[in-house]
């Protein structure tokens, strides 16, 4: 019995990790696409410059964990805001290629260039190490979760302040904000730099947890799940995307069926939530918060 | 050597150049990006597979392939596409993303995950010149493609309709204050774009000899770079980067053995043109 029990909670603790992982990655797309309204179809990129700093450092250089990781988000923010500088100069359209194609480019360095391990990618990551022994699973989850909730916390705080503001004023329109004197192209270099650094710190906590990394890991396709988690919750909300992660990392894990019909029920996702319910679970204007609106305001009403 | 090798990339090139073209016609009058452009490519690619195997004629499979594909890319624009077009224009694109994927997992599904062979006897013959060789199906390639490119230049220059499309494409609002339908204007880009699109998937079909659930990814995200490339929306811009694009696939690899990903290159052209020029070989800001 107690056997039994240690290899359910294993399992348990294994989609846990992976659902907190795909809810940073979401939270940080959230940041460029949601807050700025920049859209991003190479996300999963710094996520995999991440994970593979990450991994290089730790394996090839020797660096503890507590360094490898933070210097993951620092070096994907750094190629975020060399990226992004002359992406961000283009149009909106052009931007979506553009970073669909570092998407692909970023991808096939991995691939083809032996320094990242080609195709068989990096082993002998392991967990963290901390009082003389190796961190346990349930221990990871909560370092990484307890680091997620200060993310949200900065978030929240970015949220109130200029930064925040400006943000929201380039994504309502682009050019009114530039004629009221918003420095556009800086602004959206921030957003795209703390996403991208994001990311990395999620690659970062994603290698040292599946403890080898490939380049698949983060091609297009895995782009395209953390955009999918982004709409599904709600655009630009605080909560959606994470809510997105959580019901669209869950589901698969629960049901064999889901699991095999996973990319149809993505792609069929995108494209009923965006023809029906533009704003996602938890938009402004969807169902789900009309109806607790009304469940709350209800009673007032009466009395 | 080096004929051979340019008759190579341009056969390829104007594969691209097929595909491309009903993207950048789309993207000129409604300004989305149709993802699923490429999905409209693999399932002209699957309708004339299966209309060949039934009826064991090539050129009426390339016909009903092109007008399935036609059919398919009018049902996207009015069910998916026109809905949509008052938000904002994430929206669509993440519609036709969906959409792409959706399609892909069909043919998976209703076709199978293995590769369907499409070997039809077309009955042009190779062609050899000394050590200058045109396959059968590269001679098909370049044929179709020019007689398709013909047609569409003489429609878009010697029409009314063509007239209609490129004033829709330039300004759709006061094109329709002069009395065009607009609406029906954006229908005929679609037919035509997802016809040339369907015929590029049957080509492909025929000179790889194999159909397969997957076969529009790479076309997808390739003809998007050569689009940009061309300056979205510059239809001769587009041939040119689409020939472009061919060509420096089959030098980089093929004469210089680079060991690259042939399928990167697009995307660096583009991403180094794009710091140069930020609106395309031939575009206009």
């Amino acid at each position: 019995m107690p056997y039994g029990f240690v290899m359910i909670s294993g399992y348990l603790i294994t989609i846990l990790i992976t659902v907190i992982v795909y809810a940073m990655l979401a939270h940080s797309l959230n940041i460029i696409t949601g807050h700025a309204g920049q859209i991003s179809l190479g996300h999963a990129a710094f996520f995999g410059i991440g994970a593979y700093t990450s991994a290089l450092l730790y394996t090839g250089a020797g660096f503890p964990f507590w360094v490898s990781v933070p210097l993951a988000a620092v070096v994907a923010g750094i190629v975020g805001a060399l990226l992004g500088i002359p992406c961000l100069r283009v149009r909106d359209d052009f931007l979506a290629i553009t970073t669909m194609g570092i998407g692909f480019v970023v991808e096939a360095v991995f691939l083809y260039i032996p320094f990242f391990g080609g195709a068989m990618g990096i082993g002998g990551i392991n967990l963290p190490g901390w009082f003389g022994r190796e961190m346990s699973k349930p221990e990871y989850f909560l370092l990484i979760l307890i680091v997620f909730i200060l993310l949200i916390l900065l978030d929240r705080r970015l949220g109130r302040s200029w930064i925040g503001l400006a943000w929201s004023s380039i994504r309502e329109d682009e050019q009114a904000a530039e004629a009221m004197g918003v420095d556009v192209v800086r602004f959206k270099v921030m957003a795209f730099v703390l996403g991208s650094s994001i990311a990395g710190l999620a690659g970062g906590f994603y290698a040292h947890f599946l403890t080898f990394i490939m380049p698949q890991n983060f091609g297009f396709g895995q782009s395209i799940v953390i955009l999918c988690m982004v709409v599904f919750g709600g655009i630009g909300t605080r909560w959606g995307p994470i809510l997105g992660a959580i019901i669209l990392g869950v589901l698969p894990e629960i049901s064999r069926p889901i699991m095999e019909y996973r990319t149809l029920i993505y792609g069929l996702l995108l494209l009923a939530m965006m023809r029906f319910q533009p704003g996602g679970l938890l938009g402004e204007e969807s169902i789900l918060p009309k109806i607790l609106r009304w469940i709350q305001y209800r009673p007032s009403e009466q009395g | 050597m080096l004929i051979q090798q340019l008759a190579n990339g341009i056969a390829i090139g104007s594969v691209y150049a097929l595909i491309s073209l009903g993207l950048t016609m789309v993207y000129g009058i409604l300004r989305i990006l149709h993802v699923a452009h490429a999905g409209i490519y693999a399932l002209g690619a699957y309708i004339g597979w299966f209309s060949f195997r039934l009826l064991g004629d090539f050129w009426l499979s390339l016909v009903i392939g092109m007008a399935g594909a036609a059919i398919a890319g009018y049902l996207v624009e009015r069910f998916l596409y026109s809905p949509l077009l008052h938000l904002p224009r994430i929206a669509p694109l993440i519609v036709s993303i969906g959409l792409f994927i959706t399609m892909e997992e069909a043919f998976r599904i209703v076709a199978g995950p293995h590769t369907l062979t499409y070997n039809a006897s077309i009955g042009l013959g190779n062609l050899s010149i000394g050590s200058f060789h045109l396959t059968e199906t590269q001679i098909l390639i370049l044929l179709v493609t020019f007689v398709i490119l013909i047609i569409l230049w003489t429609i878009l220059t010697r029409t009314r309709i063509g007239l209609a499309m490129r004033a829709c494409a330039m300004d759709a609002e006061t094109t329709s204050s002069f009395g065009v339908n607009v609406s029906g204007i954006i229908a005929v880009n679609f037919l035509i774009g997802s016809a040339m699109a369907g015929a590029a998937g049957v080509l492909i079909g025929v000179y790889d000899n194999q159909v397969w659930p997957t076969m529009g990814s790479l076309p997808a995200y390739k003809a998007l770079a050569i689009v940009v490339l061309g300056g979205l929306g510059n239809i001769p811009g587009t041939v040119l980067a689409a020939i472009v694009v061919g060509l420096a696939e089959t030098f980089l690899i093929g004469v210089l053995a680079i060991p690259f990903p042939r399928d990167a290159v697009a995307f660096i052209a583009m991403i180094l043109v794009l710091m140069f020029r930020p609106y395309g070989l031939l575009g206009k800001a």
